[in-house]
């Protein structure tokens, strides 16, 4: 083969600033507890989220029992099963959601895959950790107070959040809040540094279209988060005065109890409008991460180059700009000017675009690919499914009309679980198994594993599709109890029964996963530092797990873009970024 | 942060939006020449500027809400000097602090980039001085609404609750803003005048080296706050 005139390092230009400045702990506590490793932070937020979300779990299970067997267990009550449903569903999209996919998958992934050696500011990110820890705190010691946390809705709409009455009116509202505004504090610190880092902080040759697009997704959705998250933290300040100072800020002159509270003149569509202007980007701050994370798991395990990388990219940029125009309708019904209805309408259904450009393009990368049936590709094709069928109903439920009838049943339920919910955590368990020989430095135990996805998908089908047509019957969301209401049959009781056994079956399955985790950590099979034959820098790394500071001595350089799969020619049916071309093609010349 | 600057001066950039795709499309940083802590402290600002956006647009949207008639700012904002009720003296004044302090601050951000540390400290002090002096006005302004005129934040006796609610609400949380900065003004003003930022010594918490570039992050959000003030004063106090 003819000698190539120009060397590597003609393809990327010189490092334009020094090295990261790290810090070396040198004490236990500086190095487990209050670690500056992004990759420590990860786990710590990972094992925190997760740990919360059980809690979350459990009370969906108790929900479910309630509904399914009404007043055979006597100690849910209308009050506890209130708190239940809202403690559930706060826990589940906040503290455990956006903090997984953020805090622990963006801690994780984005030095490693921008090939930087740790987060621009390592302290700030530590902070952010302990904060977050502390709104956890806070948060679950709402279950503990007088009154017990609060039962106002996972949306906490005034007046009756905060009026006598609603369970956890006292003091469950109040730390439900003040968890919400240190939350946003602590969250704003690592957002700052996921953001800063992939603009900032990228190592040579890693050029913006060169990211993975798990990379993109997550920093579309901090971005969003930054920018949302200000309008909840408005509204919990707002509220807590309100409840603290007496003000009138979403409270009317209003009648509660047989007398006059002692408010006037506020306006609780306020709120609405600030929740949903929040609540809207919230939904893209939990899909984005997994619309990344899942193009990246499809194009690995399928062995094929992302379809339309461009394409996916401006998509989720495209939506995290649209979620911002969105949110009244989630307000149809509010009693805002209808007027508004057709502008959000049409709005959200523009977003529709975009999302289905990107389910073509999964699809499209996975026709005639070389689909590999592990765990991760097994969980990317749940999340199509039940992508695709949350995105359908969505047509649905974001067309004003059609939308009204369908308001506040368990339609809008199955809708947004469907979505949001199992969408989202099927790429979350997905990306575990994906990501967890890096992590560990083990392999998972591979039964257990196909055990979990298997019960997991279809018992999450089960609990979600009949929920559909309970909705369009219409049984309402959030009531104590349906039966002997006299325009729902017998049998929407026993699909109801049906659906919370499959539920408390999930749940048990979820004990299997985490065992799984943890045991395996220790004593799972050795595994190699590239096991998927993936092509982005975390698996380039020198040492599995990456040490401190991610690279050896000397950080990667990148020649290519993340996706060089099955590259005709080549010996290996992948090329990682940073192998230098004239070695790609000298391989393929042997 | 230290090993990162000034390595970036001898970048050559291209004008205009050229460049800006140049520097978009390029490996290692969006934004050439920017330090890591500038960019943050920007897209910080962005983020509180949603903040203080949805707290503008609440104000307006409960003044819209309430039945009752609004109280007159110029009337419940007005002093007496020598018996003639001025109205709005007392928020120019503080307003004039506030914008001076940005004047020096601009000052301190320039003398810094020349290395010339006592002139720097001055001016970084000065800066914390009139800034303290604003949040000493704004306790004043404080104090007289809720002792004399007996405004509270669930009432008043000129008329919306909500006034005071939201009075209290914004400007406390500007205050509180502006009282953050002028503890930042002091402890920087000491770490130039020890010399911290010349010899790049470690901070007391990062361990990471100090650096001149820190004053101008500094006064990016010191510049903010100002602006902020401008937004609270028009729709605040001139509406």
């Amino acid at each position: 083969m003819e000698h190539i005139a120009h060397d590597e390092t003609s393809f990327v230009r010189p490092a334009e600033v020094g090295e990261m400045e790290l810090y070396h702990a040198k004490t236990w506590l500086g190095k487990y507890v209050f670690s500056q490793d992004a990759k420590t932070i990860a786990i710590q937020y990972a094992a925190t989220a997760i740990a919360i979300g059980m809690v979350a779990l459990v009370l969906s299970w108790f929900m479910r029992l309630q509904l399914a067997w009404p007043n055979t267990f006597t100690f849910i009550d209308p009050a506890y099963y209130l708190q239940a449903v809202t403690m559930h569903g706060m826990i589940m999209v906040v503290y455990l959601l956006t903090a997984l996919f953020l805090g622990g998958f963006g801690n994780y992934l984005i030095p490693l895959m921008v090939g930087a050696r740790d987060m621009v500011f390592p302290w700030l990110n530590m902070i952010s950790f302990w904060v977050y820890f502390t709104a956890v705190l806070l948060l679950a010691a709402s279950f503990f107070v007088g009154g017990g946390s609060t039962g106002a809705g996972w949306t906490l709409y005034p007046p009756q959040a905060i009026l006598p009455g609603t369970p956890g009116s006292e003091a469950g509202i109040l730390l439900m809040l003040a968890s919400l505004a240190v939350f946003i504090i602590g969250f704003t610190m690592g957002g700052l540094n996921y953001v800063v880092t992939i603009l900032q902080a990228r190592t040579r040759g890693m050029t913006l279209m060169r990211m993975p697009l798990t990379v993109w997704g997550i920093f579309v959705a901090t971005v969003l988060a930054l920018f949302a998250f200000p309008a909840l933290f408005v509204s919990a300040i707002m509220m807590s005065l309100d409840v603290l100072l007496g003000t009138s800020f979403f409270m009317p002159a209003i009648m509660t109890m047989g007398s006059e509270a002692d408010h006037v003149g506020g306006n609780p569509l306020l709120f609405q409008h600030l929740f949903w202007f929040f609540g809207h980007p919230e939904v893209y701050i939990v899909a984005l991460p997994a619309f990344g994370i899942v193009s990246d798991l499809i194009s690995i395990h399928a062995r094929k180059n992302i379809f339309g990388y461009r394409m996916m990219v401006w998509a989720i940029v495209i939506i995290g700009a649209l979620s911002f125009v969105v949110w009244a309708h989630h307000m149809y019904v509010s009693g805002m000017n209808p007027y508004f209805g057709f502008f959000f309408a049409t709005t959200t259904l523009i977003i529709a675009v975009p999302t289905a450009l990107k389910v073509y393009n999964w699809v499209l990368t996975l026709w005639q690919g070389n689909i590999h049936l592990t765990i991760p590709m097994l969980f990317s094709i749940a999340f199509l499914l039940f992508f695709i069928n949350g995105g359908m109903t969505g047509l649905f439920l974001g067309n004003a009309t059609v939308s009204m009838p369908l308001s506040d049943t368990l339609f809008v339920v199955a809708h947004f679980h469907m979505v949001m919910a199992v969408a989202p955590v099927m790429v979350v368990c997905g990306a575990i198994y994906h990501w967890y020989p890096k992590i560990t430095g083990r392999w998972y135990h591979e039964g257990m594993a196909r055990f979990h996805f298997w019960v997991t998908f279809v018992g999450s089908y089960l609990v979600f599709l009949p929920m559909h047509y309970l909705g369009i019957m219409g049984v309402p969301r959030r009531y104590f109890e349906i039966t002997g209401t006299t325009f729902l049959p017998d049998s929407a009781q026993n699909v109801n029964a049906s659906i919370t056994i499959a539920a408390l079956v999930v749940g048990v399955a979820q004990i299997v996963f985490l065992y799984n985790l943890i045991v395996s950590a220790f004593n799972g099979k050795k595994a190699p530092g590239n096991p998927w034959n993936a092509t982005s820098l975390e698996w380039q790394t020198e040492t599995t797990p990456p040490g401190h500071g991610n690279f050896g001595k000397e950080l990667p350089c990148v020649y290519r873009w993340a996706y060089d799969y099955s590259v005709p020619g080549v010996e290996e049916d992948f090329i990682p970024q940073n192998v230098p071309p004239r070695n790609a093609q000298t391989e393929g010349a042997q | 942060m230290s090993t990162e600057t000034m390595a970036s001066d001898s970048l050559e950039l291209k004008p205009g939006i050229a460049g800006f795709f140049d520097d978009w499309s390029s490996d290692q940083r969006a934004f050439k020449g920017v330090p890591w802590g500038k960019a943050m402290m920007w897209i910080f600002l962005v983020s509180d500027t949603f903040i203080f956006g949805c707290f503008l647009a609440s104000y307006m949207t409960v003044r819209m809400s309430t039945l009752e008639p609004w109280p007159s700012s110029s009337e419940v904002f007005a002093l007496s000097f020598g018996g003639a009720p001025i109205p709005l003296i007392l928020i120019a004044i503080m307003t004039f602090v506030l914008i001076t302090s940005s004047g020096t601050m601009a000052l301190a951000v320039n003398y810094g980039y020349r290395k010339n540390k006592w002139v720097t400290f001055w001016l970084l002090f000065a800066t914390a001085i009139l800034g303290a002096t604003f949040v000493g006005m704004q306790v004043f302004e404080w104090s007289k609404l809720i002792f004399e005129e007996g405004v509270r934040p669930w009432g008043n006796p000129m008329g919306a609750a909500q006034f005071g609610s939201v009075f209290f609400m914004v400007t406390g949380f500007h205050g509180f803003h502006v009282s953050i900065g002028v503890i930042f003004l002091f402890i920087f003003s000491y770490k130039v005048a020890r010399g911290h930022l010349d010899d790049h010594t470690p901070g007391w918490f990062t361990k990471r080296g100090g650096n001149y570039e820190e004053i101008e992050i500094l006064g990016l959000y010191w510049h903010f706050v100002d602006l902020v003030w401008v937004f609270i004063f028009a729709f605040f106090y001139l509406w």
